[in-house]
């Protein structure tokens, strides 16, 4: 409790109850608004750019549109971005698996056939 | 519930801990928790592990439909177009909807509003069931085309595509027999996605009448935030979902 009212975003190893400074953030409506806006536009974009030939660059950028959006539910609504260290890692891990896993298995997919194709 | 708990744990030394926590008996400060903050990234820490094996669960999936896109990519074009683009932008929009909806009920926990709470979560709630009520009727035109894999499948669509009026390359009958690969993993991925959404949909009854009753207008928000972070995940898997099912080269249409 002696540390509650200092809050910095430096890690502070005596605060031993909350070392990170987790402290709570509460994101405003009018924030939301503006995610929920960029959402619903970028659901828009990548709708109508499938309809455009772009050959190679057609799944590229619904991907990287998917991937936008993502990363703004995550950091907003899902409040990544004003969680402590520890989430932040622990969410980055996550996604950094994955794509491990998948670049493995990818791997020894195209190397079993390697020059057959 | 949690406050009566408190009070008449046995293995509890009540005396000795409430000289210690005055806080002790709060549901946001159990009192193995040395402050609220603590008590709070636990749950949002633990939370994210859980969200965490989810992804790995969805990313086993997405990574088949990876593999067999690129086995099979001609298949899976064909068998893309003959899903609705409306249909899946609307819920695409409607399950972001039903996000904002979540988001302004977490905001309405934290500021202790506790008719906003409520009104947002039956939105969220309502939003939801319009996604599912749409993606009944897409699963219900495949049950009427037979692009249900199985052995009533049908690919006469894919290999005389002209003879249902469509514009697209006929495949050959062994390519064809390949779009029940494509529409397997549709099902199976929407499918899972919509079991998700009908556990949080369940999930969210059962929150709207806690907060009714009020447990979630006097500081206490962790159950509204956890279930805020499931469903925004439901919601990250769609936003994937929608443009690698829906809109795999929709060009030669046109």
């Amino acid at each position: 409790m002696a540390h509650e009212a200092i809050h910095t975003d430096a890690h502070d190893p005596l605060n031993v109850t909350n070392p990170e400074h987790a402290q709570h953030h509460i994101v405003t409506p009018l924030q939301y608004g503006y995610v929920y806006v960029t959402l619903l536009l970028f659901t828009g974009i990548t709708a109508a750019a499938a309809y455009v030939n772009l050959g190679w660059a057609n799944p590229v950028i619904a991907l990287a549109i998917a991937c936008f959006k993502a990363v703004i539910v995550i950091l907003f609504f899902m409040h990544a971005a004003y969680q402590s260290r520890l989430i932040k890692m622990t969410i980055g891990a996550g996604f950094f698996m994955f794509l491990v896993l998948v670049t493995m298995t990818l791997t020894d997919y195209i190397s079993r056939a390697w020059g057959l194709w | 519930m949690d406050s009566a708990l408190a009070t008449t744990d046995p293995n509890m030394p009540e005396t000795e801990v409430h000289a210690e926590h005055e806080h002790v008996a709060l549901p946001q400060h159990r009192h193995h928790f040395e402050t609220e903050e603590q008590q709070r990234e636990a749950g949002s820490f633990g939370m994210w592990l859980f969200l965490l094996t989810e992804i790995m669960f969805f990313g086993g999936m997405f990574f088949a439909y990876l593999l067999y896109r690129n086995w099979y990519y001609p298949a899976f074009a064909v068998a893309s177009n003959q899903l609705s683009v409306p249909l899946g932008t609307i819920n695409t929009a409607v399950l972001i909807t039903s996000g904002f909806c979540m988001a302004i009920g977490v905001w309405a926990a934290e500021v202790r509003k506790k008719g906003v709470l409520v009104a947002m979560l039956l939105l969220t709630t309502v939003f939801g069931l319009i996604f599912l009520g749409v993606k009944y009727d897409e699963y219900h035109e495949k049950y009427e085309l037979h692009h249900i894999p199985g052995d009533s499948f049908n690919t006469s669509m894919f290999t005389n595509p002209a003879g249902y009026g469509i514009k697209e390359e006929p495949l050959a009958p062994d390519m064809a027999q390949k779009t029940q690969i494509f529409f397997f993993l549709y099902f199976a991925m929407t499918g899972m996605h919509a079991l998700h959404m009908i556990i949080g949909i369940a999930l969210l009854l059962w929150l709207t009448w806690r907060a009714q009753r009020g447990d979630f207008s006097s500081g206490y928000v962790a159950p509204i935030e956890n279930f805020g972070l499931y469903w925004h995940f439901v919601d990250i898997v769609w936003i994937f979902l929608f443009p690698l099912l829906y809109l795999i080269n929709r060009h030669p249409l046109h």
